[in-house]
């Protein structure tokens, strides 16, 4: 019984984490992108790197907070642009291509050495050298607090303060995606994807409105990159190809072109992970799979289930699947 | 040879750096409130250099220390700032001097609870220039044709991987996302068959090139041909690779560790061309690649078969409705194509003195660039596009820090993809 309780605490602890939060703005950003507009774009992680590069080095120039916010943002904005403008018109899986390229190269120039003075190579860039104003703008005193079995530090670098403003923006964006779906310019969005020439028809201009939900959501996917890089570092290799894939396994868990989907998607995926790689670590002998293998193994997991649940279930748990349809 | 440094860099990143530090010998322990400042100085010819007095300098504290008989140098610190770290050239054994002498008073910067690394490379001859980033400014003709070399080399190994997924490409409209894992693959069965059994090395690579194609038949098989059957959207099958890339990418790593491992674990001896300096192993596998790309460009140009399969390529619904199996020719491009990534991961393996589990993952997008640059579902696109994209990669190295290769070839995909997305010998109808 002590076992399933710790084991439900772990659990628990993992779900609220500054870093679910984080993966869950991202699976927002790429749902308005894949789920609505039927973008494919698995370049996500940049937006998320560049949004913790933008707000990271913002700060250790010395600009305010809020400045480095709008840098971190104006990143990704200029990104999306780049990657739009020309790609958009291209078909669904050559778009999948161009957006992963793209990533790779924000990747490898950020961690490159002749830029080390700025973005750190790839050692990247310690929390301690940006975190600071975050922190200091925490109005909670500084002491820990316990809820249920949840202590930490009110204001401590993983403390309750950035688990506070990471779930409110989740509920934010939540909320922003929840007004979109129903405004007109949602219903444009999602009648693109369901037949882009039958929109045209009507007189919109597509390839503005795709334009649009790019950048909406790639700017989600900045905030989401601040917020991921927060508690611990900004690591480019950290934010690259695999960060991408399990942000689309969250998403296509929870339910694509769903409004809750991602959150709930971002949650069980971290959970899930963590329960199948605690049960194989305490229940399978060392001999047979060690501790790091566990770890793998729950990875291998997640391959399986990305491909079991796209062809079985490509809606998720909670979408609709007259409401998801693929480009190509 | 960058690619190899690269690969390191990428193994190294992948064990953090604790295990590096753990095989430290100097009595230099990280806590929180000590920070390390260490290399290892070796010789030009590869051996420790011991004894030689490096000192760190932050304000008025100066920190010496000596290198021990590994070579091996630690500065332990109390307090996080930048320290000037100098090399007293003095101590140097005779006969080695400082290499980028320039570089000697160098800022290294470091925070209490960590490490920070730096190194000093000796030569043999006085005011030597040793440029590691291999950026353009000391461009000779000589480096010029031993990148090119490099680059066809590396182009040729490709074009194996290359060619197989253009054809899967072209058949089924697929870009399979796992492509990058059965090279993966191929080379660790290699190491597999070679040091864990002991057999050969042609045994061994045979054997891996023929598991390597029976997965790709049996992927067919178990995976695509029932998805096929089921309807699903090419946008669903590409998402279905990326979760096959996942799960191979840490089953690998299940399996063999993070660690690169070797498959022909002697020296590789070198062979000097007319200036252009390449080993014995990369010679031959060039060589087997040409033999087996002019193969594979006979079968499908001679064959019965072939021709089927270019049929198949350029328009499955016309290719059944004249007759032709279109399963059995698409199951056919499986086998082959998961055979020919194998057997480049066989080679880039003895090339690349080594194969992990992100083999195949870093050079994917390579691929990708390769098959798309010279036009999806051509063979003979796929081999021109695989030398460009080789040749450019290596060619980087001339004119920008080695960190970028990747990255100049990426960035001509997305540049293709935007002005001809059909490629050099694609046509315009296949882009949709």
């Amino acid at each position: 019984m002590d076992y399933i309780v710790t084991l439900f605490q772990s659990l628990t602890v993992q779900a609220i984490a500054p870093t679910t939060a984080a993966f869950a703005i991202a699976a927002i950003g790429l749902n308005i992108h894949f789920g609505f507009a039927g973008l494919l774009n698995i370049g996500q992680a940049a937006f998320l790197l560049l949004g913790g590069y933008g707000f990271a080095i913002s700060i250790e120039r010395g600009l305010p907070l809020g400045i480095a916010v709008l840098v971190a943002l104006l990143c990704a904005l200029i990104f999306a642009f780049v990657l739009g403008l020309p790609t958009l018109k291209l078909r669904g899986d050559y778009l999948a291509i161009v957006t992963i390229s793209a990533a790779e190269i924000i990747r490898m120039v950020g961690r490159s050495s002749i830029l080390t003075s700025l973005t750190g190579g790839s050692n990247g860039i310690t929390g301690q050298s940006f975190n600071g104003p975050f922190f200091a703008l925490s109005p909670l005193p500084d002491h820990a607090t316990t809820i249920l079995w949840f202590t930490y530090d009110n204001n401590g670098v993983n403390g309750w303060w950035i688990r506070i403003v990471g779930w409110a923006l989740v509920g934010v964006f939540t909320l922003l995606v929840f007004a979109l779906s129903r405004s007109p310019w949602g219903r444009v969005l999602k009648g693109i994807r369901e037949d882009e020439d039958a929109v045209r028809s009507l007189g919109k201009n597509v390839y503005s409105y795709k334009l649009q939900a790019l950048i909406l959501g790639g700017l989600i996917g900045a905030i989401a990159g601040i917020i991921y890089v927060l508690p611990s570092s900004v690591q480019p290799d950290g934010l690259g190809r695999s960060t991408t894939f399990f942000i689309y396994t969250a998403l296509l868990l929870g339910g694509a072109a769903s409004v809750f989907g991602p959150v709930l998607g971002a949650v069980l995926f971290f959970v899930m992970r963590l329960l199948v790689q605690t049960l194989a670590q305490d229940f399978i002998p060392t001999s047979i799979m060690n501790g790091q293998q566990a770890t793998q193994f729950s990875y291998v997991l997640v391959g399986v289930a990305l491909m079991c649940l796209i062809i079985f279930r490509p809606q998720g748990i909670l979408g609709n699947k007259r409401e998801l349809s693929f480009s190509v | 040879m960058m690619l190899l440094a690269l690969l390191a860099s990428a193994t190294s990143l992948a064990f953090g750096p604790s295990a590096a530090h753990a095989a430290t010998t100097t009595p230099c322990v990280v806590d929180t409130t000590t920070g390390c400042i260490q290399g290892t100085l070796l010789r030009s010819d590869g051996k420790p250099a011991a004894g030689v007095t490096i000192t760190a300098k932050l304000g008025g504290t100066s920190l010496p220390s000596k290198t021990d008989d590994t070579g091996r140098w630690a500065i332990p610190v109390k307090a996080a700032g930048t320290y000037t770290v100098t090399l007293n050239e003095k101590t140097l054994p005779s006969g080695q001097y400082l290499a980028n002498a320039k570089t000697n008073d160098r800022q290294v910067s470091i925070t209490l609870g960590a490490v920070a690394g730096t190194i000093f490379q000796l030569s043999t001859t006085k005011g030597a220039v040793i440029d590691n980033n291999n950026t353009g400014s000391d461009f000779s003709w000589q480096r010029l044709a031993q990148q090119s070399a490099s680059g066809i080399r590396l182009g040729l190994l490709l074009a194996l991987a290359a060619i197989g997924l253009s054809l899967v490409t072209g058949t089924t409209g697929l870009q399979s996302f796992a492509h990058g894992e059965q090279v993966t693959l191929g080379g660790l069965l290699a190491y597999t068959f070679a040091n864990t059994f002991g057999f050969n090395l042609i045994l061994a690579a045979t054997i891996s090139v023929v598991i390597s194609a029976a997965t790709g038949y049996f992927q067919d098989m178990l995976i695509w041909k029932p998805l096929r059957k089921r309807g699903l959207s090419l946008t669903q099958l590409m998402i279905v690779t990326i979760g096959l890339s996942i799960a191979l990418q840490y089953a690998f790593q299940y399996f063999y560790g993070a660690a690169t491992v070797r498959i022909d674990t002697n020296n590789p001896k070198t062979i000097d061309l007319g200036g252009v300096v390449l080993t014995v192993q990369s010679y031959v596998a060039m060589g087997i690649s040409v033999v087996v790309l002019i193969l594979a460009g006979l079968f499908l140009l001679k064959t019965r078969t072939g021709r089927a399969t270019r049929a198949v390529s350029d328009n499955p619904a016309l290719a059944a409705a004249s007759g032709i199996d279109v399963d059995r020719i698409i199951r056919l491009v499986w086998t082959i194509a998961a055979g020919l990534a194998g057997l480049s991961g066989v080679m880039l393996g003895l090339v690349l003195n080594g194969v992990n589990w992100q083999t195949g993952l870093q050079i994917l997008l390579l691929i990708f660039a390769a098959v798309t640059l010279g036009g999806i579902g051509t063979a003979f696109g796929a081999l021109i596009g695989s030398l460009i994209v080789g040749v450019i990669v290596e060619l980087t190295n001339l004119v920008l820090p080695g960190d970028f290769k990747y990255a100049t070839a990426l960035f001509i995909l997305i540049v293709i993809l935007m002005f001809r997305p059909q490629g050099i010998f694609g046509r315009r109808e296949r882009i949709g």
